[in-house]
C-alpha cells in the first residue's frame, strides 16, 4: 500500500511543483546564471548579443566598475549609511526594549506607538520627512525664506535665535546634512523592527536572574551590560546582521526624501547608493550593472560571515 | 557598649540606604519615562505632522511660525490631490495587481508546499535546499537579468509584468510547509485509505488548518504591490500601469521647496490609510511572518 503511494506521489509531486518551478527557472535559476555570464564578458550588449556577436571573457567589467568615481562613491554613501545607521538603530532598539520591559502601566500603548512605524511605506513616509527638513519657499537658494520648516523651527526654538536654520535637503545643501537627514530617517524607520525583536528575546528571559542580581544589590548599569546584553545576545546578532543586509541594500529611504534625482535639487546622484548604481547601468551597461550586483553580493556575504563569527564567539548560548 | 552602638550605627545605615535604593527607584521610573514619551513623541511626530499639514491651506503652512492645529480644515487638498496624482488610477492599478498576484501566489504556494510537505519523491530535501538558497542572495541581482527578459517577452507596460516575475516566493512556500508539517501525517493517510482525492484532502483539512498562514501571506502580498516602487518604475512606469507608491513619488517629483505641501501631504496621507488600518486591525498576522522571518519593511 505505501508502495503504491510512493510511486504514485512520484510524478504527482513533480505535477504540484510544475507551476513553482517553470517560475522560478526563468526568474529566478536563469539570471543567477546569466548574471554571473554577463558580468564576465567584456563590452556585452543584449541587442550584440541577438545579432550573433561574442564576447571576450575578462574582469574588465569588475575592472571599470571599482575604479568608476561615480561607483565609488555610491559605496561610500552605502558604507557611511550602514555603519552609521545599524549600530545607532541597534542601541537605541535596546534601550527602548529594555525601558518598555521595565514598566508597568501604559507598556501596551507605548509599545503599540513604537511599532507604528513598522507598517509604513518608506517612500511615503520618506516624503513627510523631506516636507519637515525642506525650508518652505527656498527656490534653487535664493532666500525668499517664508517657512525654515518645522525642524529648523525647533531648532530656532531650541537655540533662540530666530533667524538661524539649517540647510538640510534644498539646493546647495552639503552632503553631510544630507546624510545626517537620511541617517535619521533610517533610523526611525528601523527601529520598531528591532525593538518587536528585542522586546519578543526579553520577554522569555527568566526573571530569576534579575532577582539574584537584585538580592546582590547589583548596580542597574551592571545588570544591564553583565546579564541582559548576554541573555540577549543572540537576538541582538539577529537585529545586527539583518540590519547590515538592509543596509547594504538601501535605496528607496533616499528615493522616498530626495526624488530618484537621488539627491537635493542641483547636485543630482549625489546620495546614489549602491543598489541605485546597479539600477543606473541595468539598462545600457549590463555587464557592469552585473558585476556591481555580484559586489554588493558578496560584500553582503563577507558582512555576513564577520558577523556569524564575531557573534559565535559573543554570543552566549 | 560599642559593639552596641556599632551596630545601631549599622542598622541606621541599612535603613538609609533602603531609603535610597527607593529614592534611586523612583527617580529611575521617572527617567524611564521620560525617555520613552520623548522617544515615542519622536516616532509618532511624522505622522502628526503629515495629518495636520494635510488639513491647513497653504498660506497657513507658509507661516513663519508654524501652528500645531489647523485654523480651519481645508478638506480641498485631499480632491486637489486626487487630482493632481491620479490617485485613482493608480489605486485600481495596484488593486488589480495585488488581487490578481494575491490569488496566483496563494494557488503556487499551496501547491508547492503541499508537495514539499506531504509527497515523497526523489531529490526533496535537495530541491527544497537550493530553494532556500537563493533567499539568500539580493534581489538586484535577479533584476538585471528579469528586465531584459521582460523586454524579450515584450511584457514591457502591462499588467503582466508586475505580476508574474514575483509570483513564487521562497519565503512564503517555506512559511506554508512548516504549516503543512506541523499537521498530522496520520490524517493524511486516513485521508488516503478512505480514498480521498488529494486536493479534497488539501481544501478540506489543510487550508482550514493553515488559515493564518495564508492570511499572513495575503497581507504581505497585497502590502508588496501596495509598497512597490523600483520593479515598476522599471518596467511599468506609464501611467495606465503606474502602481500607487511609483505614481505618489513620480506626482510630486519637485524638491526645491516651493512644491503645494498640504495637497502633497494629502496624496501622501492617502496613501499611508490602508497600511495604518491594516497596522490597526490585522497586526498580528504581520508580527507572526515578522517575527518568523526578518524581512525589513
Amino acid at each position: 500500500m505505501k508502495k503504491i503511494i510512493k510511486s504514485f506521489d512520484h510524478w504527482k509531486a513533480w505535477l504540484y511543483l510544475l507551476p513553482a518551478i517553470v517560475l522560478l527557472l526563468i526568474f529566478t535559476g536563469w539570471p543567477i546564471i546569466n548574471t554571473i555570464r554577463i558580468a564576465f564578458l567584456e563590452g556585452y550588449d543584449p541587442m550584440k548579443e541577438v545579432g550573433g556577436e561574442t564576447f571576450r571573457i575578462g574582469f574588465q567589467n569588475f575592472e571599470k566598475v571599482v575604479t568608476y568615481k561615480r561607483f565609488l562613491e555610491c559605496l561610500k554613501t552605502t558604507m557611511i549609511l550602514c555603519f552609521t545607521t545599524v549600530p545607532l538603530s541597534t542601541m537605541l532598539a535596546l534601550l527602548i526594549a529594555v525601558c518598555l520591559n521595565s514598566i508597568g502601566p501604559l507598556k501596551r500603548f507605548l509599545q503599540t506607538i513604537f511599532f507604528m512605524p513598522y507598517v509604513t511605506n518608506s517612500i511615503a513616509i520618506g516624503m513627510v520627512f523631506a516636507a519637515m527638513f525642506n525650508i518652505v519657499g527656498n527656490a534653487s537658494g535664493i532666500t525668499t525664506i517664508q517657512n525654515a520648516g518645522i525642524v529648523n523651527n525647533v531648532l530656532q526654538f531650541l537655540t533662540g535665535n530666530k533667524d538661524f536654520y539649517i540647510n538640510w535637503i534644498n539646493a546647495g545643501s552639503t552632503y553631510t546634512h544630507n546624510i545626517i537627514v537620511m541617517i535619521i530617517y533610517i533610523v526611525w524607520h528601523a527601529l520598531p523592527f528591532k525593538i518587536l525583536i528585542l522586546l519578543g528575546g526579553l520577554q522569555s528571559v527568566n526573571k530569576q536572574y534579575y532577582e539574584a542580581a537584585k538580592v546582590d544589590g547589583t548596580s542597574r548599569f551592571r545588570t544591564f551590560w553583565r546579564i541582559t546584553v548576554p541573555l540577549l545576545s543572540p537576538m541582538i546578532a539577529y537585529v545586527v546582521i539583518t540590519g547590515f543586509i538592509g543596509g547594504f541594500k538601501e535605496y528607496s529611504s533616499i528615493v522616498g526624501i530626495f526624488g530618484d534625482t537621488m539627491g537635493p535639487a542641483g547636485n543630482a546622484k549625489a546620495l546614489n547608493t549602491m543598489v541605485g548604481y546597479i539600477y543606473d547601468a541595468l539598462a545600457g551597461q549590463a555587464g557592469r550593472a552585473s558585476a556591481a550586483a555580484l559586489i554588493l553580493f558578496g560584500i553582503i556575504l563577507v558582512v555576513t560571515l564577520i558577523n556569524l563569527w564575531v557573534s559565535k564567539k559573543k554570543v552566549h548560548y | 557598649m560599642a559593639e552596641k552602638s556599632r551596630k545601631l550605627i549599622s542598622e541606621k545605615n541599612m535603613r538609609t540606604e533602603t531609603q535610597k535604593a527607593k529614592v534611586g527607584s523612583v527617580i529611575a521610573k521617572i527617567v524611564t519615562y521620560l525617555f520613552l514619551v520623548i522617544m515615542a513623541i519622536i516616532v509618532i511626530f511624522p505622522f502628526y505632522w503629515m495629518i495636520i499639514s494635510s488639513l491647513k491651506t497653504l498660506d497657513e503652512y507658509r507661516l513663519p511660525v508654524p501652528t500645531f492645529w489647523p485654523k480651519f480644515f481645508d478638506w480641498d487638498n485631499y480632491a486637489e490631490a486626487f487630482q493632481a496624482a491620479k490617485l485613482l488610477t493608480y489605486f485600481k492599478n495596484t488593486v488589480i495587481v495585488g488581487l490578481v498576484s494575491t490569488i496566483l501566489s496563494l494557488v503556487v504556494t499551496v501547491l508547492s508546499a503541499f508537495a514539499f510537505a506531504r509527497l515523497e519523491f526523489k531529490g526533496k530535501n535537495l530541491l527544497f535546499g537550493a530553494l532556500l538558497g537563493t533567499m539568500m542572495i539580493p534581489g538586484e541581482l535577479f533584476t538585471i537579468t528579469n528586465y531584459a527578459t521582460v523586454n524579450a517577452f515584450g511584457w514591457m507596460k502591462t499588467y503582466t509584468v508586475l505580476i508574474v516575475p514575483f509570483l513564487v516566493s521562497v519565503f512564503y512556500i517555506y512559511l506554508l510547509r512548516q504549516n503543512f508539517l506541523q499537521i498530522p501525517n496520520e490524517l493524511y493517510l486516513a485521508a488516503k485509505v478512505d480514498g480521498t482525492r488529494d486536493f479534497k484532502y488539501l481544501w478540506k483539512v489543510m487550508i482550514p488548518l493553515s488559515m493564518p498562514t495564508l492570511i499572513s501571506i495575503t497581507i504581505l502580498k497585497m502590502m508588496g504591490a501596495w509598497n512597490s516602487y523600483i520593479w515598476p518604475r522599471l518596467v511599468a512606469n506609464d501611467e495606465a500601469h503606474a502602481l500607487i507608491t511609483y505614481g505618489l513619488r513620480n506626482s510630486f517629483s519637485d524638491t526645491s521647496g516651493m512644491t503645494d505641501y498640504p495637497v502633497q501631504m494629502a496624496a501622501v496621507a492617502v496613501v499611508s490609510l490602508p497600511l495604518f488600518l491594516v497596522f490597526v486591525f490585522l497586526r498580528k498576522y504581520i508580527m507572526k511572518g515578522v517575527s518568523r522571518s526578518g524581512i525589513k519593511g
